[in-house]
């Protein structure tokens, strides 16, 4: 379980997080989702490691996260999905997947979780020997997301999965998405495509400005009147 | 099933690499006093060698790591005045007698593995700090660094003419163990065809291995290569060290076929081949992240360096047009720009050779230029 209490980010004097908490239990499919600027992916990156918080808390399954060195926190068993995508461009399919599974030394293990990603992504199976920059957007994206897979995290942060692909490849996306909370994968989703987020969540929360203003099962905030004017076009 | 691919290329390739190398013996030991043969094409091959350690070495750091190095002469030099000075020694203190003693075989390898490690330490010293820094800033301590080193070694007393004790600064060493003459040249082919094989299959190897894959995932994303648990400071050093440990085996390659030392050959200023600047022309030239590029840029380099300097077919140019091979350095910045026209990621690209891979190769090669080809032949059909 991943949780997060009052989480604070400064940058320089910008007060960007404002008392950030929110939790994600094992197996669930959560989202935070908001406008542009509102701290979405601050937070995941304050997960991460990859921002230094002022104050706040951030545990996952009772380990202090706040104490590891970022390229460690991965053997935590926390995987991050960057935005706009950061594959590896000049290398190939095949060499980015083993990337992911880098800290693996048992090779039993990564021909394994290589065989799973495949399994979930047969695209990427079809163009193992492809440069990873020739690949579509979203074959970059699942690629990417199948990088973070490869070491069988615990919990999978996605930032902002569906940013610049066409509609068709946004629904075969959230469809991965879905199949991946399916076979139990814990994951936190950050989205502007807040309809096709809330679609596919348990919970999830509703960023503004740096704070939480709402939050609640999905199914109810999608049927909220404020979240249905502001986010969803209705 | 793809373990036993690998280990089936392994054994292909040291199958093909023996036949080779014992017919190449062969072919020496039947011609080996021949005018010709003894005088240019044993002395070309040592050159050869150490040009492809050498390019294949700066590769690493440029082409799969991705950060321009303008300082490898520097490890070069590190390596040669190391072996020589390492072979005198044992020479003097009488560890051998002449170069048939088997014992002289034993300080050959020794000197040759002094210098790749002396190379490699001083790596460290520049590294550490350097790495710290990328693109231009990189290249501007690099290259400073090579100054350095040829400053550094000037000025040190054993470093220079009868070397070692006997030695004077500011000059060049006079003295060298190794410092083959043409007949030691032939007899002592084995040695550099062996080092440079052991070399180039070394890098390759490395270039393979999840090492590999590493550096290379840095040079196209440090952040994603961070995030997936590398560290990325210290693979950059580790590269750093391993690249220069070539460059010093190189150094010992060329000590070896040079009975005289002269830091001058390593500097930037030199009009010659060996110029950390045309290190970098031929890396470029053979493809960056390409080691068959590297290799086989190296032996084109140097026989276009050859035939400026030694080509019949110069002298029998008008004077107007053989005025400029007096300036060498314009003839490989036009054959750079010309490859760069028609090739813009170099001869090679990423392609490595193998011979295990040649045929499908080949097949998809062919394969690619006919649907080309009908795709032309459809686009003007159309039109």
């Amino acid at each position: 379980m991943l949780e997060v209490k009052d989480l604070n980010l400064y940058y320089g004097a910008i007060h960007a997080l404002k008392g950030i908490s929110l939790t994600v239990k094992d197996g669930e499919l959560v989202s935070l989702i908001g406008s542009n600027g509102a701290g979405k992916t601050s937070t995941l990156h304050a997960i991460s490691g990859l921002l230094p918080i002022s104050s706040g808390s951030l545990t996952l399954d009772g380990r202090d996260l706040r104490k590891v060195h970022p390229n460690k926190i991965i053997n935590l068993g926390l995987a991050h999905v960057p935005e706009g995508r950061h594959v590896f461009a000049r290398m190939t399919v095949e060499e980015n997947l083993l990337m992911g599974a880098y800290i693996i030394r048992d090779s039993k293990k990564i021909m394994k979780n290589l065989e799973k990603v495949y399994s979930y992504f047969p695209r990427l199976r079809e163009r193992y020997k492809q440069l990873a920059g020739t690949l579509s957007g979203g074959e970059q994206q699942m690629l990417a997301t199948g990088r973070a897979l490869m070491t069988d995290p615990s919990i999978l942060l996605m930032d902002e999965p569906s940013m610049g692909l066409s509609p068709l490849l946004v629904k075969e996306i959230f469809s991965i998405i879905q199949t991946l909370h399916d076979s139990g994968i814990t994951i936190l989703l950050v989205e502007q495509n807040a309809k096709m987020a809330l679609a596919v969540s348990d919970r999830a929360y509703v960023l503004e400005t740096g704070k939480i203003s709402m939050s609640g099962p999905a199914s109810e905030l999608a049927n909220d009147d404020r979240v249905r004017k502001a986010y969803l076009g209705a | 099933m793809k373990k036993s691919k690998v280990a089936r290329g392994y054994f292909l390739n040291t199958v093909v690499i023996i036949l080779l190398f014992t017919a190449f013996q062969i072919l020496t030991s039947a011609k080996g006093s021949q005018g010709s043969f003894k005088l240019v094409l044993i002395p070309s091959i040592w050159q050869c060698c150490y040009l492809m350690v050498l390019a294949a070495s700066l590769n690493l750091v440029l082409g799969f790591m991705g950060q321009l190095s303008l300082g490898h002469c520097g490890f070069m030099a590190i390596g040669a005045y190391t072996a020589a000075l390492l072979s005198l020694a044992c020479e003097r203190a009488e560890l051998f007698e002449g170069k048939s003693d088997p014992a002289f075989i034993l300080v050959l390898f020794s000197s040759v593995i002094a210098a790749g490690l002396m190379a490699a330490v001083l790596s460290l010293l520049v590294g550490i700090p350097a790495l710290r820094l990328k693109g231009d800033y990189l290249a501007i301590i690099t290259l400073g660094f090579g100054m350095i080193i040829i400053n550094i070694i000037n000025n040190l007393p054993f470093c220079g003419q009868d070397g070692l004790a006997l030695g004077s600064a500011g000059a060049s060493l006079y003295k060298n163990g190794l410092g083959f003459g043409s007949k030691a040249k032939v007899q002592f082919i084995w040695f550099a065809l062996l080092v440079t094989i052991i070399s180039l299959a070394l890098m390759f190897m490395f270039i393979r291995s999840k090492y590999g894959r590493a550096i290379k995932a840095i040079r196209d994303d440090e952040i994603a290569a961070s995030a997936s648990g590398i560290n990325t400071a210290k693979f950059k050093v580790m590269t750093f060290a391993y690249s220069a440990f070539f460059a010093g085996v190189a150094g010992a390659l060329y000590a070896c076929t040079n009975a005289t030392l002269s830091t001058s050959s390593f500097a930037f200023t030199n009009g010659g081949i060996l110029n950390s600047t045309f290190v970098v022309v031929m890396v470029v030239l053979g493809g960056m992240g390409s080691l068959t590029g590297s290799v086989i840029a190296a032996v084109i380099m140097f026989l276009i360096n050859y035939e400026i300097k030694n080509g019949q077919w110069v002298s029998a140019l008008p004077a107007s047009l053989s005025g400029i091979f007096e300036y060498p350095m314009l003839v490989y910045a036009v054959v750079l720009i010309v490859v760069i026209m028609f090739r813009p990621k170099g001869i090679f690209g990423t392609y490595e050779f193998s011979l295990q891979n040649l045929i499908p190769d080949i097949r998809r090669a062919l394969e690619m230029h006919r649907t080309a080809d009908a795709e032309k032949k459809e686009a003007n059909g159309n039109a």
